[in-house]
């Protein structure tokens, strides 16, 4: 559950660096997903085709605060998305380091302390770091969306022992891998490791064709989040007959 | 006055944000203002005053990941 909000499909989808309007589109139908982000940025003429996009796709839209680096900033524009998309579902991103797009964990904080008494339902966009996530959720977050690897970058999951980690110490808190997934494979681990969903833009878009793509993303992400619930067999550090001994013959 | 809207520095007449939004064309119902960096909610437009250098940021939805 993402604050109330029982989602079939554990893929969401960014929206942003496709190559055309009717290929999101495309895209979005052939994810299967059923929230996807977008931003906010100064009134263009293009904008009217991309609500229409928005509109007929019939996902909940989860604005994101993309591009700020610091606390009020991305305050501002949480309130401003939130007027404007007509919903409380924020994707807290305040960046820390331009190069590596990692969270700046201390604005990050402190924004969704503000938003949350403000009664925004936040999904901080934060690092595998436990203390970090502990305090989020005393800020008032009830999903934290841990990072696979920097944004865009493609590496899928940089630190899986980490994000295994945090699974385990948070059983009872959605949370969703967001960002650096390159590869549905990827999606998949994250989803096999018990991870409630898995957010992306990059790959989908710009893979060469966005709408196959897409596709295979959808397929992996439930094929992962398939297989945790049936149950993983354990790792074995050594060999193990599957076919049984018994009833064996005596060739030798 | 002299203001600057999303970045642009302009002379506008409009003395109230409501009436600057509608000075400059823009569909006041799928944009989202703030003033001098603080959001201004669409209800309190009419009564958000233009001082001289104000900065205007005026937002519509946009494709983001």
């Amino acid at each position: 559950m993402f604050y109330g909000t029982e989602l079939k499909s554990r893929l969401m989808l960014g929206t942003a660096q496709y190559p055309s309007p009717a290929v999101l589109r495309d895209a979005i139908a052939a994810s299967g997903t059923q929230v996807i982000t977008v931003s906010l940025r100064r009134e263009g003429p293009e904008g009217g085709a991309f609500r229409e996009i928005l509109t007929e796709s019939g996902c909940r839209i989860l604005p994101n605060t993309a591009g700020c680096h610091s606390a009020q900033e991305a305050v501002t524009t949480a309130q401003m998305a939130r007027e404007l998309f007509n919903t409380s579902w924020i994707k807290l991103e305040v960046i820390g380091h331009a190069d590596t797009l990692q969270p700046d964990p201390f604005a990050l904080l402190e924004a969704a302390r503000i938003l949350c008494a403000d009664g925004f339902e936040v999904f901080p966009y934060t690092t595998e770091d436990l203390i970090l996530g502990e305090k989020l959720i005393e800020a008032g977050c009830k999903v934290l969306m841990p990072w696979g690897a920097p944004i865009g970058s493609g590496q899928g999951l940089s630190n899986p022992e980490g994000l295994r980690r945090m699974r385990a110490h948070f059983p009872d808190t959605p949370l969703v891998v967001d960002a650096g997934i390159g590869a549905p494979s990827q999606a998949a681990q994250a989803m096999e490791m018990g991870f409630d969903a898995v957010l992306l833009n990059t790959a989908v878009a710009k893979a060469d064709d966005p709408v196959a793509m897409a596709a295979a993303f959808g397929q992996a992400v439930a094929a992962g989040k398939a297989a945790h619930d049936a149950g993983l067999m354990p790792r074995r550090d050594m060999g193990h007959a599957s076919t049984p001994i018994f009833g064996m013959a005596e060739l030798a | 006055m002299r203001i600057d809207l999303n970045g642009q520095s302009l002379i506008t007449q409009a003395e109230t944000l409501a009436g600057l939004l509608d000075e400059q064309g823009f569909d006041a119902a799928s944009v989202a203002t703030a003033l001098n960096g603080a959001f201004v909610p669409r209800p309190q437009r009419a009564l958000a005053k233009l001082t001289d250098g104000a900065r205007i940021e005026v937002l519509s939805p946009m494709q983001g990941g």
